[in-house]
This record gives C-alpha cells, structure tokens and sequence, in this order.
C-alpha cells in the first residue's frame, strides 16, 4: 500500500474511534442538556487537532518504531540469541529482561494518556504533584511489572498468584500512602498501557511463549498488560510517600502539602 | 491558556508564535527521545545490527513528534474543556438519572469500539475455542468474541456509574478498590484457567488514548462542581475503576459460556 493509503487508513480509523464519543456527547449536550457549549471554536479546533495529532501519532508509529520493536522483540527472544536453544532456565535470558525494562520505561514516557493525566494531576494539585515525577514513577513502574511478567511467561508460573501479591502490597501500601495520591496512583495502572506500549509488549509476549518449549503463545502470552497496569499503582503511591517523607525532613512545618494539605477539607479529615 | 503554566517550558505572553511552537515540538521530541536510546542500543550494541531504513525511521520520527504536538495542544483546547464543560452542566442540572445515563454511555460507548479490545476479543475466542469451551467454527468463535466484547463494555459503563455515584457520595476510593480486589482474587479461584490472562488483560486496554482525558475531565469537573468534594481527592479514580471491572465482568464470562 503506498503512504497516502496508509494515512488514510489511519485517519479514518481514528475518526471511527472518535465517533462513538463524540456522538455521546453532541446528543447530551445539544439534546438532553439544551445547552451551547462555552467556546465551541475552540473545541471544535481542539478535536481536529486530536484527530490530527494522533492519526499522525500512529502513522510514525507505524513506519518508525512498531516494525522494529516487534523485530527486536523476535530477535531477542530467538533460540539463537538466547544462547542455549530450547532454555527453560530464567537466568539465561538476561537481555530480554533488560529489553522489558527498557521498553516497558521509554515506551511509558511517549504514551499520550498518561502526559494527559500528568498534566491534569500537577495543575490540581498546584504543582505539588510535579509531571515528570509522576510520568518517571509510572514509567519505572510499567518496567518492573513488564520485567517481573516476562520472569513469569519464562518460568510458566500461573499469573494470579503474582497479581494476588501485587494487590496485597498495594493494600498495604494504600494504608500509609498520602491520601490525596490514592486515586492517582489507582487511575495510573490504567492509563499505561495504551498506544505505544501495548503493540510491542504484546510482540514481547508471544515471542517469549513461542521459543520457549511448554509455552503456549494463546494461554502464556497473555498477562504483560495487567503486570504493566498494577506495577505503576506501586511505583506512584511510592513516589509520593519518597517525595511527603523529603519535604517532611526538610521543611517541617510547611510543605506536607502532598498528603494532609489538599484532603483535610472534607471527609477525609478523619483519615489524615 | 491555564494549563499552559504546567508545562516544562515556562511560556511567556511575550514570546513568539515560533518560540512557541519550537518549544512545544522539542517537549515533544524529549518524550520520544528514551525509546529511540533504547532502540538504538539494543539494535546496535546487544543485536549488532545496523539500524534497518534509517530515512523512513526519521521521517516516521518527526511524524510521531508532530502528532504527540498537535494531540496535547487538542487535550488542552478540546478535551480537557468539554470533559468539564459536560460535568459541570450534568452537576447543575441537577439530575441524577442523566448524570448515571452519562456516565454508563460514554463507558460502555467508547469501550465497545475500542481497537485493542476487537483484537484481544478475537485472540481469546481462539483460546477458547482450543480449549474446547465453544466450536471450532468462525461462527462460534465471533459470537463468543462479540459476547465479550459486550461484557467489557458494560463492565466499563458499569465502572464509571460507580466511580461518578462515589464521586457524588464522597466515599473514599480505597474501600471501594480493595473490595473489587477480594473479588477478583475469589473469582479466580473458580474461573476456567483459560479464561485468567485474558480477563487480567483486559482491565488494561479499555481505556484508551482519547477515553483517558476525557473520563479524567469529567471525574474533575464533577468534583469540583460539587460543594464539599476536592477535585484531587474525589475527581481522580474512574479509571481505577475501569480497569478492576472488566477483570471481574471477563472471569464471570468464562464462567457462564
């Protein structure tokens, strides 16, 4: 196909992706709430810049990094490359591990979800909660969880225990975490794992569950997403427990502004 | 122009329209600038091989910069505003049954035309199919495939008519998610094996790119047009939710087909 076709492709399939949201909220605003929108050329030229800016997103994609990370993926986890063919022993596969965790990070930090949950975070909370810190917590996140999955897909370890201790840890830790971080660090599992991520990890997966004898790609491949989504809830709240006990040593009295400060207003008085 | 000030680069009034726009794009290019050190590296140090089609590598390379240029100038003018626009109306109207409405349609509308879901639908139906839950045919493997793509939706639609009711109640959100944790860890238990990496699987890809700020913008908005509730606080969390409900919705699935 040439370019253009494939621009095109793109384009439209943004656009089908976008239609469904925006048809849901053209017929709440203009049909059940009756009312004009505040700067409606505004959203107007901000929606076509979305549509724009992801096609083009995509499409670089597309030509640029997904054909070589799934080739880089093929290659690493090829017998040839691992050394010994046919290995089941998880020490021999130590480059792979370090692929995980380097495309489990920079993949994290491109993905456009999370710049937009990051900038929303930081003007909410008057910068206390800055966006690199959030963007690099989440990104060592999505890397530990994306490392420690493909430990997992080599050892063919059955996944629910390892999501069953991860949410163990993240019950304990949600106990003495900074109760304004809770719900951010909650939705950061979710917003990870989306654009750039997903298609490389997924190549990861099945590449892994197909060289190794035993794996089966449709049962062992799966599972990457979900280490990639709990992980970053970890990496968050620890971020923010680092950053209250730093500002906590440093000025006593006036900056344990990522905690107390923004929940003592409501219920949550009790709490904090 | 407010969430301008968040941005790395201190933009002034003063500056110029190119200024501008040179420092957006280089903000751009910083994001993207790990993973090309990372491919680099492994390409040329751990593979030893040269780096295949270098010129359409840069060329898709300035078009991933542009777009993540033009996406987040679109977040900050488009998405961010309706998001809020839309809570803080729904929040005015006053009616909780439109509110509810809202939230359960766009959950359940923009999760069942999610591209990363018809194509972990599509997989899963194949390892049911080898596992000899459903036939072999294509008929049995779409009907099923569909099926779940349905149970995702609503479990998302679902999500967020919760995370919006707690929003509206003020309850804190961890009660909440750890109750949806002891869930489940107690549906595993009696889910088909299959059926587990897949349902995992599927709490991550629901939201997607666009679905992320605008469910953010209305978390947000809700919040903070609500006396007594703190937008950091109450406004963040759907997502949370959103991702903990298709696992258990999914697992149920595998269950009943």
């Amino acid at each position: 196909m040439t370019g253009l076709g494939i621009a095109l492709e793109v384009l439209l399939g943004t656009i089908r992706d976008v239609l469904p949201i925006a048809t849901i909220l053209l017929v709440f605003q203009f049909v059940i709430l009756r009312r004009a929108l505040p700067n409606p050329r505004g959203i107007a030229i901000g929606f076509a810049y979305v549509l724009l800016g992801l096609s083009l997103f995509l499409i670089g994609l597309e030509e640029a990094l997904f054909p070589i990370g799934r080739l880089m993926a093929s290659q690493l986890t090829h017998p040839e490359i691992v050394g010994v063919a046919a290995s089941t022993d998880w020490r021999d596969f130590g480059w792979i591990y370090a692929f995980a965790f380097a495309m489990g990070f920079s993949t994290t930090i491109a993905e456009p979800a999370l710049i937009a949950v990051a900038i929303k975070a930081s003007e909410l909370s008057a910068g206390s909660v800055r966006t690199w810190g959030l963007r690099i917590a989440v990104a060592i996140g999505v890397a530990v969880g994306l490392t420690l999955g493909v430990f997992r897909i080599i050892i063919g370890a059955p996944i629910h225990w390892f999501i069953i201790c991860g949410y163990i840890v993240v019950t304990i830790q949600t106990m003495f975490a900074p109760r304004s971080i809770v719900p951010l660090a909650y939705d950061s599992g979710g917003v990870t794992t989306s654009t750039v991520t997903v298609p490389i990890v997924a190549a990861l997966g099945l590449g892994l569950a197909e060289t190794i004898p035993g794996r089966s790609p449709l049962i062992d491949g799966f599972g990457l997403i979900a280490f990639a989504s709990l992980f970053p809830i970890m990496a968050v709240m620890a971020y923010a427990q680092i950053t209250e006990y730093r500002n906590k040593n440093r000025a006593p009295e006036t900056t344990r502004d990522m905690g107390e400060h923004a929940s003592t207003g409501s219920k949550e008085g009790e709490e904090a | 122009m407010r969430s301008l000030q968040t941005a790395e680069v201190e933009i002034t009034p003063g500056m110029s329209w190119l200024h501008r726009v040179l420092g957006r794009l280089s903000e751009s290019g910083r994001d993207l600038l790990p993973i090309i050190v990372v491919i680099a590296f492994f390409q040329l140090v751990v593979l030893r091989q040269p780096l295949p089609q270098l010129g359409q590598m840069l060329g898709g390379l300035a078009l991933v910069v542009l777009g993540l240029t033009f996406f987040i100038r679109g977040l900050e003018l488009g998405l961010f505003p309706i998001g809020e626009a839309m809570a803080h109306s729904l929040a005015s109207k006053g009616s909780l049954f439109w509110l509810i409405t809202f939230a359960f349609a766009l959950g359940f509308g923009t999760t069942a035309a999610e591209p990363a879901l018809i194509a972990i639908a599509e997989e899963a139906a194949q390892v049911a199919a080898g596992a000899g839950v459903i036939g072999t045919d294509s008929g049995a493997m779409d009907a099923y495939a569909f099926g779940l793509r349905l149970t995702v939706a609503l479990a998302v639609g679902f999500s967020l008519v919760i995370g919006v009711w707690r929003i509206l109640k003020g309850w804190p959100i961890h009660y909440l998610i750890a109750g949806g944790y002891v869930i489940v860890m107690v549906v595993t238990a009696v889910a088909p094996r299959e059926i587990i990496g897949i349902a995992y699987d599927s709490g991550g890809v629901t939201t997607s790119t666009i679905t992320v700020p605008l469910v953010t913008a209305l978390g947000v908005g809700l919040a903070s047009s609500i006396k007594g509730r703190n937008p950091i606080v109450d406004g963040f969390g759907l997502i949370a939710f959103a991702s903990l409900t298709p696992i258990i919705f999914v697992m149920v699935y595998g269950m009943l087909v």
